[in-house]
């Protein structure tokens, strides 16, 4: 990929900033999701809530089903590849995604994860700290998110994901110029990198939130946690209302710091979705990939 | 200069970044409370579709027509293009629609039609970027055309209020922010 290309990919993520990337199944809910203010759809089979109950391989979903969600929207349309497995990422650049995902929602299919630098189409990869997320970037992804435990409505992963971050972040800042070696040698990443995020207090790339999302209320936690947008995976269709329930965690990601605005937001939205604890499920997700 | 920035969603940090550093005052715009006060707005580049249903959800949108409309200077990128078009020639929703001109959104198509150039923005060589960018189409009496790339209308003025299709607020150049700030401190005088 020239550095041109990766500067676009990047630049397509700032544009997301401050908006909500909607899990969807159908052309129908990817309407109801552009309607509700999403400012992207991730167009998969099964959301990960269905993956967990279903079991089994989960693989790349089908081309005409996100041939079907591009045509049905005029925002941008991500889909999902496995870990490592780069023809299928390569469908998915043949088909004109505008981003792809290399997801732990997926069952991995390498030990190792894509040379991203190899493509036209951007990436956005799982982080669960600072070394997995330059590790990712390193590798090509131009955008990162919390893994998070996906599928379960639970958040807590995804605020451990984005605390870890911010703080290896802040302590990498205060380093000493001397240890950046040691830095970069234990997070296995060039120097150049470790020194960019030394010097900037931030990562390269924009960073979102991922994994358990299912209340305006954790959208607006992951915002002011750091979180410069936010994925909704299972917890809007898999909601009572998720025409209302969208448009509502849309406008809590705005207004993260409103809390009487968040609090009417809150109001009547109807069944959450029904959700796991970390604790009582078999598959950890966030495991997969390193 | 005290300029708000329309922070509902978007690349709208960028644009802070740039004008703080040509010495403006910036306030991220999220409520009517914080329009007190404002010589100029900026609409940011981000998802029209998604900015123009915050528009409404916030109460913001009819006091930010009135006021462009009363002459407020406003500059929109990509997004912020779309959402001062009075038409927009795929779409048929319409947002502030306060200025004579036809947008084509995604006209480029898919991310992997975003492309980087240089050209001309009134007179000036800049880098520009375009992501999944929109392009004008036609533009009514009275609009200044200030840069065409490929044949096609990328920015232009009317009045108070200009739009760029590209963004340089994620660029090094600062011309197009400076243009911005002329058209500010000539409406102040």
């Amino acid at each position: 990929m020239q550095n041109e290309r990766l500067q676009l990919n990047r630049n397509l993520a700032q544009m997301l900033k401050g908006g909500v990337i909607m899990d969807v199944t159908t052309p129908e809910q990817a309407r109801i999701a552009e309607e509700a203010g999403a400012c992207a759809v991730m167009a998969l089979e099964r959301i990960p809530a269905d993956i967990r109950a279903v079991g089994g391989v989960a693989r790349m979903s089908d081309p005409k089903m996100i041939k079907e969600i591009q045509a049905a929207v005029s925002i941008p349309v991500m889909a999902k590849c496995r870990i490592g497995h780069f023809v299928e990422a390569s469908v998915l650049q043949a088909i004109e995604i505008d981003y792809v995902d290399e997801s732990e929602v997926l069952t991995p299919a390498d030990d190792r994860h894509i040379d991203k630098t190899a493509f036209d189409v951007p990436f956005v990869c799982g982080a669960r700290n600072l070394g997995e997320a330059l590790r990712r970037i390193n590798e090509g992804a131009s955008m990162i998110r919390t893994k998070g435990e996906p599928g379960t409505g639970d958040v807590v992963q995804a605020v451990r994901h984005m605390r870890c971050i911010q703080e290896e972040i802040a302590a990498l800042v205060s380093v000493r110029p001397e240890q950046l070696d040691e830095a970069a040698e234990n997070m296995r990443v060039p120097r150049s990198l470790v020194e960019w995020v030394h010097e900037h207090g931030r990562l390269p790339v924009v960073n979102f939130a991922a994994g358990g999302v299912a209340t305006p209320a954790d959208a607006a936690l992951m915002m002011q946690l750091g979180a410069e947008g936010v994925f909704v995976g299972s917890g809007i269709f898999k909601s009572g209302n998720p025409q209302k329930r969208a448009a509502a965690i849309v406008q809590a990601v705005t207004n993260y710091r409103d809390a009487a605005l968040i609090a009417s937001l809150s109001e009547d939205l109807g069944e959450a979705m029904v959700g796991i604890n970390e604790n009582e499920i078999a598959l950890l997700m966030e495991k997969r990939g390193d | 200069m005290r300029i708000g920035v329309l922070a509902l969603q978007g690349a709208f940090i960028e644009h802070i970044q740039m004008l703080t550093s040509l010495g403006a005052e910036c306030v991220e715009v999220r409520s009517i409370a914080d329009l007190n006060g404002l010589d100029g707005l900026v609409l940011p580049g981000g998802e029209s579709t998604a900015q123009g249903k915050l528009l409404r959800a916030t109460g913001l949108w009819a006091p930010l027509r009135e006021g462009i409309l009363a002459g407020l200077p406003v500059f929109g990128t990509c997004a912020g293009l779309i959402l001062l078009s009075a038409t927009i020639a795929n779409d048929d929703r319409r947002h502030l629609a306060t200025m004579d001109i036809e947008t084509e959104r995604n006209a480029y198509g898919r991310q992997l039609g975003s492309f980087f150039t240089y050209a001309d923005f009134a007179g000036e060589r800049i880098p520009m970027s375009f992501i999944r960018a929109p392009y004008i189409r036609r533009v009514g009496q009275g609009v200044e055309v200030l840069s065409v790339v490929d044949g096609r209308i990328v920015a232009a003025r009317q009045c108070n209020m200009l739009v760029t299709a590209f963004h340089p607020e994620i660029t090094d150049s600062t011309a197009v922010h400076r243009y911005f700030l002329d058209m500010v401190k000539a409406n102040k005088a």
